[in-house]
């Protein structure tokens, strides 16, 4: 035989492990950046770091990719010819700070509304929000409106918590596990590793998504629902588990708003209850008497009547126990037969009432009442944006907490399991600020929950407040705001116009927008004297994206590896159900070119304002950057952007600040957790053990012990505004909408009808791609460098589709011609693509001929911004008529065969470059 | 023409769970990272229209339907099998492909590789890739230069992939022993062998999906009484009388 050489087994690996934390999508993994020679030579996950253990994502693996992209802006610019001419000069960074202030100066000093400052995917809101409650403007939102705010809020105002990665699954102990419509980028390495868990000891994976592909995939049983009717299935399996009296009869009572009395008749009909100090209260089982709702020993009874108003319990009961829910009403409409409906609740029960599970472990709750165990129900769902980006999204989202909750599933063993600084109820949220004076501060944040039509953000002559007219009757509950309407609305007039637009990392010209040509379209639209309908817009970002030919100014960002960063506990922190966690980003390697971390900026251009918060008494700048920020901020006394390290290095949570603590950061690996005691760990909101943690580790300043909402009173109060009870009075032309949508018990209502196109459109992101990041990546655009439209079985025989071709997709809103695949594991009503692969010409350094730049296509061309006009002359956005969340998945569509092309339809201008075009790879 | 050792006291391969894998392309940048260091594994047109690079893993999706039921989707990871009978090594004109007589890896001596490709086209299962800068022929190396490691931490003497996969549906170890993890994984899930009848023998095992779809009794819901027959208040005293 050949004599084999001898190879080198040990090669050194690098020079140095720099430890940070991942910025290739929202997840936050930790990384090890390994350093050879002074640059970046290898990333791969931290092992020690409580998101990703270790493991890392196809974009995570290919971060290195990132930070020398050709496609990286370099210096300042600003723009010298028309708006999307792409006639940039350079300029240095005090030029470019110093004309920023100019224009937004003189907006502070007499209009601060006019400036309307919108965040994309970045993760700094706490600064980012603060910033703008300094500033004075109303007009502060990030995406999350455009996202899946209907998931925050839907869980928020019944649980006190939200999907997303605002919690769990119990990994080690859930027996079976329902995943409903989620997007495979978000929180991804989190769920890859829990599915892995499951997998390997052979519990059962439930996939709920039109599409198979992923998660769904490796799922033991799929249910292709249509999409939209969600809901409709959800309170169908509440009503056979109703049916069969397989709730969790003393969850309910104790933990729930069940036993509330709601009020039967009069100006108050449909309201809890109370007694005379404003209190609700229950009816006591060992008594028959009125008690209070959070006595100790009491025994809530959820079948009392009193004085002629019933529980909350025998309303949920009566309405899901209707016909209308029975599973044979609903299978035709969700596309899923009935017997398998039936048999998907069996399950439910069976896992979560005859497998239960028990955890030796004492606890005592609020009411003072001692537990020896906590018994859990091993039953999980976890849910994005497939139910939430729906006109129907916020009800959706939580019919299927109510689902949890009547299972008796939420915050126990074996079931979903919030991480701090969730659970927190609405009650413990801010209202929304919106009211703004000429060189005055916002007396508060920007985004809240509101309560009743009391708190919405209406101009005294009851007209938006808001640019995006977030929290009013047209979105009442717009927690995030509408930031796909900001551009519309701005380009209207309506409800009033704006001066500069100041946009950080959201591609609004492109795949951020519904609508995106229109789009381009009044970004570059002049009035009749001339001038620009949106006079001015500021954006940063670090690449060169198609937004960036639509701005006058253009801030460059650095990388996620040359920056500080801080994963607060004040904005989207990195806890885990047993401990709350932040992190950090720093600088693991000095940018290479002219461009500022955005956050250093903002805090720069603060000061140049002067900005309260952001300079001292002689008017010097107060932060030096934005790593002096996230160490020396204070938001409440002892409390900072970080948990960990504060006053001498050892106070958690609570502390002053200290110097040292970005270092400590540094060499614990970029994060910190603060442990849950074991007998605070399940039970959360009820649990005294946990209520005092929180307290003492900053996330509340008071125990915030809750029930969980079913019967919701902030949805009622608006509802009774459409019935004309109450003290305020809904427009009129929303009454109707306000009394079917404003439900204080989940409801389904079916998106406006469409019946000339059949099919349902859909877009969902690959797990190798975030958004539009992915097409400078030189390896992963090898792996998704094109997209196809995938039709099902149905589709493609009956058109006779064949391989290479393409077809025309029509909407209401318009046309694209694209190329087609097959895909028989797909709901056969829907056809889908991923999101954001096509790319316009001449953007993201990439060749003209590019597949992105050709074949690649977005569905958003098809989907309006507003809902159909009908006549009166009103602008309806096209959102969730609740809480304004962007209806992407209402889309629908018809498709015919056009046979082969070359290329997709529609075709825009190449965008001038504003770097040059890659060639080499680093 | 190369030999091959006529048995190894190592077997070291993977055993790669298609119930488990949700074709998140993680190992494939995870290995072509680590391997992009050193020579490198090139890429052509990075920011092109026609971009092409070297890869050692690559994860398809194939769709499958069943004769019962709703159609399905495999993600299935390609790589090198290691094959105890690797055709890529006795093709090998140079002796460049051998077959590692201690652990039975099979690996290209870049130094004795001309880039003839003939390899690649013995090679049933496509694992081989020829790096256009480099005129080399590349394949997966199980990370040789990590699982002996000593300048990595125990833990991490693993191939890339295995330490980057976010499901944990890639396992890494010794076939040879049975007592080994990957060789109790695939006994107890049916792990195969890629296409046996070639008389390749590979090394690397895939663990079946589990059976889906399963057809469900809805049993335990048997109502607990016709609430059509005795309305909603028979209902609520039944069920409220179980507390």
């Amino acid at each position: 035989m050949t004599v084999q050489p001898k190879i080198d087994l040990s090669p050194k690996v690098s020079d140095e492990v720099r430890r940070t934390t991942c910025y290739m999508c929202a997840c936050r993994c930790g990384i090890n950046v390994h350093m050879t020679s002074g640059k970046v030579s290898y990333i791969e996950g931290n092992r020690d770091h409580p998101i990703n253990k270790g493991v890392l994502c196809a974009k995570g693996a290919s971060g290195i990719m990132q930070v020398t992209a050709p496609s990286r802006l370099r210096a300042p610019l600003r723009r010298v010819g028309p708006r999307g001419s792409g006639a940039f000069e350079e300029i240095s960074w005090d030029e470019a700070l110093e004309l920023a202030v100019s224009w937004m100066k003189p907006l502070r000093e007499t209009a601060p509304e006019k400036l309307a400052f919108f965040t994309g995917r970045d993760q700094s809101q706490s600064l980012t929000g603060w910033w703008a409650q300094a500033f004075g403007t109303p007009n502060y939102a990030a995406h999350g409106g455009f996202c899946s705010v209907n998931m925050a809020a839907g869980g928020i105002y019944t649980i006190g918590g939200a999907f997303w990665e605002f919690g769990q699954p119990d990994w080690e102990r859930t027996k079976m596990f329902v995943l409903f419509g989620v997007a495979e980028d978000h929180d991804s390495n989190p769920i890859k590793i829990g599915l892995g868990k499951l997998k390997a000891r052979g519990a059962k994976v439930v996939g709920v998504n039109p599409i198979r592909t992923g998660y769904n995939a490796v799922a033991d049983d799929w249910y292709g629902i249509t999409p939209g009717t969600d809901g409709l299935l959800i309170l169908s399996l509440i009503h056979c588990l109703l049916q069969a009296g397989k709730v969790d009869l003393e969850y309910l009572a104790q933990f729930t708003n069940s036993a509330f009395l709601v009020i039967e008749e009069g100006p108050q009909k449909g309201l809890i209850l109370k007694n005379a100090e404003s209190q609700p209260f229950v009816i006591d089982r060992r008594t028959g008497q009125p008690a209070a709702w959070d006595g100790k020993g009491v025994q809530p009874d959820l079948g009392a009547t009193f004085q002629g108003n019933r529980t909350v319990f025998q309303h949920l009961a009566e309405r899901y126990l209707a016909d209308d829910y029975a599973p044979e009403a609903v299978a035709v409409r969700c596309g899923i037969p009935a017997a398998r409906i039936r048999g998907l609740a069996a399950q439910l029960a069976d896992v979560a009432f005859n497998q239960a599970i028990e955890i030796d472990q004492p606890w005592t709750d609020f009411r003072g009442n001692a537990h020896s165990k906590m018994t859990g129900r091993p039953v999980s769902f976890h849910a994005m944006r497939g139910i939430s980006a729906h006109a129907n999204g916020f009800q959706t989202a939580r019919a299927l907490h109510l689902l949890q909750i009547v299972l008796g599933s939420v915050e126990v063993p074996g079931g979903y399991r919030l991480k701090p600084p969730y659970p927190k109820p609405v009650e413990a949220h801010p209202t929304p600020h919106f009211v703004s004076a000429p060189g005055k501060a916002l007396s508060g944040p920007h985004l809240g929950y509101v309560r009743g039509p009391e708190h919405l953000a209406l101009l005294p002559d009851g007209s938006p407040a808001r640019i995006d007219k977030a929290f009013t009757w047209e979105n009442p509950l717009s927690a995030h705001g509408l930031m796909h309407m900001l551009i519309p609305n701005a380009h209207a007039g309506d409800p009033y116009k704006i001066d500069t637009l100041f946009l950080y990392m959201a591609n609004m010209a492109w795949n951020s927008s519904m609508n995106s040509a229109s789009v381009m379209e009044m970004l570059t639209d002049k009035t009749e004297d001339g001038d620009y309908v949106i006079p001015r817009i500021i954006y940063s970002d670090a690449y060169a994206s198609e937004m960036v030919a639509y701005a006058d100014l253009i801030l460059p960002d650095t990388t996620y590896l040359e920056r500080h960063d801080c994963i607060s506990l004040l904005d989207r922190p990195i806890s885990e159900p047993d401990a709350a966690g932040d992190s950090i980003r720093w600088p693991v390697v000095e940018p290479d070119r002219d461009v500022r971390p955005f956050q250093t900026v903002l805090l720069d251009l603060g000061a140049r304002l002067g900005l309260a918060p952001m300079v001292n008494a002689d008017g010097s700048p107060k932060f030096k950057d934005y790593a002096d920020y996230i160490v020396n901020h204070i938001r409440r006394p002892g409390v900072g952007p970080l948990i960990g390290f504060r006053g001498d290095g050892s106070d958690e949570g609570r502390g002053d600040a200290n110097p040292e603590q970005m270092q400590r950061y540094i060499e614990n690996g970029g994060f910190y957790q603060a442990h849950i005691p074991t007998e605070a760990r399940f039970y959360k909101p009820w649990n005294a053990a946990y209520q005092d943690w929180a307290v003492a580790t900053s996330i509340y300043e008071t125990p915030q012990p809750y029930l969980f909402t079913l019967w919701s009173e902030p949805l009622r109060r608006f509802q009774m505004a459409g019935e004309g009870l109450g003290a305020y009075a809904a427009p009129e032309h929303l009454r109707e909408r306000l009394k079917v949508t404003m439900d204080p018990l989940p409801v389904w209502y079916e998106p406006e009808a469409e019946p000339e196109y059949p099919l349902h459109a859909l877009t969902q992101r690959p797990m190798d791609m975030y958004h539009s990041w992915g097409s400078q990546n030189a390896w992963l655009r090898q792996i998704r460098g094109k997209n196809f439209l995938y039709l099902p079985t149905k589709v493609w025989q009956a058109q006779g589709f064949q391989d290479g071709d393409y077809a025309r997709v029509t909407s209401r809103n318009g046309a694209i011609v694209v190329p087609v695949a097959h895909m028989a594991a797909l709901n056969e009503n829907t056809i889908w693509t991923w999101n954001a692969i096509g790319k316009r010409k001449g953007a993201w350094a990439l060749d003209e001929g590019a597949s992105e730049a050709t074949e690649g296509f977005l569905l958003n061309h098809l989907i309006s911004e507003l809902l159909p006009d009908k006549g009166d002359g009103r602008r309806r956005s096209n959102s969730d008529p609740v809480t304004g969340q962007a209806a992407w998945f209402d889309l629908r569509v018809k498709v015919e065969r056009v046979g082969p092309r070359a290329a997709s339809e529609p075709v825009f201008g190449a965008l001038p470059r504003v770097v040059p075009k890659g060639e080499e790879r680093a | 023409m190369t030999t091959l050792p006529a048995t190894t006291p190592k077997k070291l391969g993977l055993a790669i769970d298609l119930d488990t894998c949700v074709g998140c392309q993680a190992c494939v940048t995870a290995c072509k990272g680590w391997n992009d260091q050193g020579a490198g594994l090139s890429d052509q047109d990075p920011y092109g229209a026609d971009p092409s690079g070297t890869f050692l893993n690559r994860v398809h999706s194939y769709s499958v339907q069943p004769i019962e039921g709703a159609s399905q989707i495999v993600n299935f990871p390609r790589s090198c099998l290691h094959c105890d009978d690797a055709p890529c090594v006795t093709v090998c004109p140079t002796g460049a492909s051998y077959k590692r007589a201690e652990d039975g890896i099979v690996l290209v001596n870049a130094d004795d590789c001309m880039g003839c490709g003939l390899c690649a086209w013995a090679c049933p299962y496509g694992a081989r890739e020829l790096d256009a800068d480099q005129g080399v022929m590349k394949k997966c190396t199980l990370c040789v230069d990590r699982i002996y490691n000593e300048n990595l931490p125990e833990e991490d003497r693993e191939p890339a992939c295995v330490r980057g996969c976010p499901t944990g549906a890639r396992h890494f170890g010794d076939f040879a022993d049975p007592e080994s993890k990957v060789s109790k994984l695939s006994a107890e899930r049916g792990g195969f062998a890629l296409m046996p009848d070639l008389g390749t023998r590979p090394v690397n095992r895939y663990l079946p999906p589990r059976k889906k779809d399963m057809r469900l009794e809805a049993s335990v819901l048997a109502p607990l009484l016709d609430i059509k027959a005795t309305g909603f208040a028979g209902w609520l005293d039944r069920v409220l009388g179980k507390i």
